[in-house]
């Protein structure tokens, strides 16, 4: 599903972010990526969706040479991966309905699928009275739950979360996380970056911990491990 | 791509003009106001363009005869001008044909200034009016004609006009205002791509943080690239109406207004009806050209995500 072999990434301005990575990321799990800031944890998430490329080393997500790919297919590449951002990334200008149809609207999906499966998934994430507000009329937890709307419209095989919780407070925390778990229950892979220890020992599942730019521990059911 | 996906491309560019309110103002009356300067100089070429024409056209020499000349005079003087190497033709205008001329051409207007002058108050001469092969002749030609009343008595030529030195002059004029509206046109349509780009650089410059979501969404460029390119057209389309409205209401008040006093000249300004598909077409082709142009390239630099 992802792997990564020898994957290495050197800025321009020389900073190594990653220095090696091997991993592999099956089908259906769910990872969390921890690490201090700094380590390369962003550049990781980063590298999957592709708005970075690796300097060295093969890179596959969902049947994709990523390393091979050419620029006009990122697109196509993207269609299959949801990304959820602590900034949400939202479009301003567009109603909730419209920012989650919008990723319909992109992979040209008929129009009468798209009526009846934004509101499906309005419903999952339980914003469907708030289908015809703007993203600056809602709180950070629903904001949060539009854009995981949209990441999961489309039924892609992985989710990718960069501290998907970083801007919320603790009860609207646990309700993203009930969201990504069952997401993650329903099929698709998640792969979450996070600064959120009461979340990964809680709710425990595979950790991913890099340290300057390398694997410092791979571990199913793993705690966190680091003092905030 | 499916027609869907167009729909909501249009459906998308047009909301976008909607809701960027002050950018579209902006783009809009930077549009308006550049097309609407072209707008004016283009009519001042084409009209300085057609009076020239006319005028040129116009080089003849009158030929008024003295009072009280006899018929045979009148036919025998019309034939040592035929004579003449360089003239093309000569037509004999009676005193009341001249008057007649006088008053059609200024129509409904001359008609109360031209009361009252018929039968024997007619204050025209006869005359010829005498058509040179070349106008730039007309000195030359007037001046053997002239000649003609040399050793006749009583003489039969009262005066010959040709307008001189204005025809010459005009010459000049005309070729000069020709080439300066020209260069106008130009730079006129340079500045106002200049403008246009960058007020709607500004408005992509806005929207750089949507284009690179719609980029993490997966959209294809081209996906992205559509509502801009129907939204640069529609700011294009509304920018070149407004001042192509205002040109041509504003022109066809100052055709009738100068109507009298221009016709008094025996010229005219272009009537409007000749210039409504020339002045809509060149300004909303243009108009539509600087909106995509300028949208399509400032949407260019921000797809690299």
């Amino acid at each position: 599903m992802i792997e990564m072999q020898d994957v290495w990434k050197t800025y321009p301005d020389g900073t190594q972010a990653l220095r090696g990575i091997n991993v592999k990321i099956n089908p259906h799990e769910f990872v969390y990526v921890v690490g201090p800031s700094g380590s390369g944890k962003s550049t990781f998430m980063k590298l999957i969706y592709r708005e970075e490329r690796p300097t060295k080393g093969q890179l596959f997500v969902n049947g994709f040479n990523l390393e091979k790919l050419k620029q006009r297919k990122i697109p196509f590449v993207r269609r299959n991966i949801g990304v959820v951002f602590q900034d949400f990334k939202l479009l301003p200008k567009m109603t909730v309905y419209e920012n989650v149809a919008f990723a319909m609207e992109v992979i040209e999906a008929p129009k009468r699928v798209i009526k009846k499966r934004v509101p499906e998934v309005l419903e999952l994430v339980r914003l469907k009275d708030k289908a015809s507000s703007y993203p600056n009329q809602l709180s950070g937890g629903e904001q949060q739950r539009v854009a995981i709307a949209r990441a999961i419209v489309n039924n892609p095989a992985v989710i990718i979360a960069d501290e998907p919780t970083g801007n919320l407070d603790p009860d609207t925390s646990w309700e993203i996380m009930r969201l990504l778990e069952e997401i993650n229950f329903r099929g698709a892979t998640v792969v979450m970056a996070t600064h959120n220890k009461e979340i990964v020992n809680t709710m425990r599942k595979r950790v991913i911990a890099i340290e300057r730019g390398v694997i410092a521990r791979d571990e199913a059911r793993g705690e966190y491990g680091y003092e905030d | 791509m499916k027609i869907s996906t167009l729909v909501r491309h249009v459906r998308e560019g047009a909301r976008n003009v909607v809701r960027n309110g002050w950018m579209t103002f902006a783009s809009i009356s930077a549009i308006s106001i550049s097309l609407f300067i072209l707008g004016i100089f283009l009519l001042l070429a084409l009209n300085v363009n057609y009076l020239a024409s006319q005028i040129e056209s116009q080089v003849e020499i009158r030929v008024y005869l003295e009072l009280n000349t006899p018929q045979e005079q009148i036919a025998a003087v019309q034939n040592e001008i035929a004579a003449l190497p360089d003239v093309s033709r000569v037509r004999f205008v009676s005193k009341e044909e001249g008057l007649n001329m006088m008053r059609e051409k200024l129509g409904e207007d001359g008609k109360e200034l031209l009361e009252g002058f018929d039968g024997d108050n007619n204050p025209l001469y006869d005359s010829y009016t005498v058509e040179v092969r070349d106008p730039y002749l007309v000195g030359q030609v007037a001046e053997q004609i002239k000649a003609l009343n040399n050793g006749k008595n009583p003489p039969p030529i009262y005066k010959v006009s040709y307008g001189k030195g204005t025809v010459e002059a005009l010459f000049k004029v005309t070729k000069v205002v020709r080439n300066i509206g020209l260069v106008f046109v130009v730079l006129l349509s340079l500045t106002a791509m200049f403008l246009i780009s960058n007020t709607i650089k500004l408005t992509i410059l806005a929207r750089r943080k949507e284009i690179g979501i719609m980029k993490l969404v997966g959209a294809t460029n081209s996906f992205i690239r559509w509502p801009f390119f129907i939204e640069g057209a529609l700011l294009g389309l509304i920018g070149s109406a407004i001042p192509v409205i205002a040109l041509l209401y504003g022109y066809s008040q100052l055709v009738a207004y100068t109507r009298l006093e221009l016709g008094l000249m025996l010229i005219e300004l272009i009537p409007v009806e000749q210039l409504v598909a020339v002045v809509t077409g060149l300004l909303t082709g243009i108009g539509l050209m600087i909106g995509v142009w300028g949208s399509l390239m400032s949407v260019r630099k921000y797809l690299r995500v």
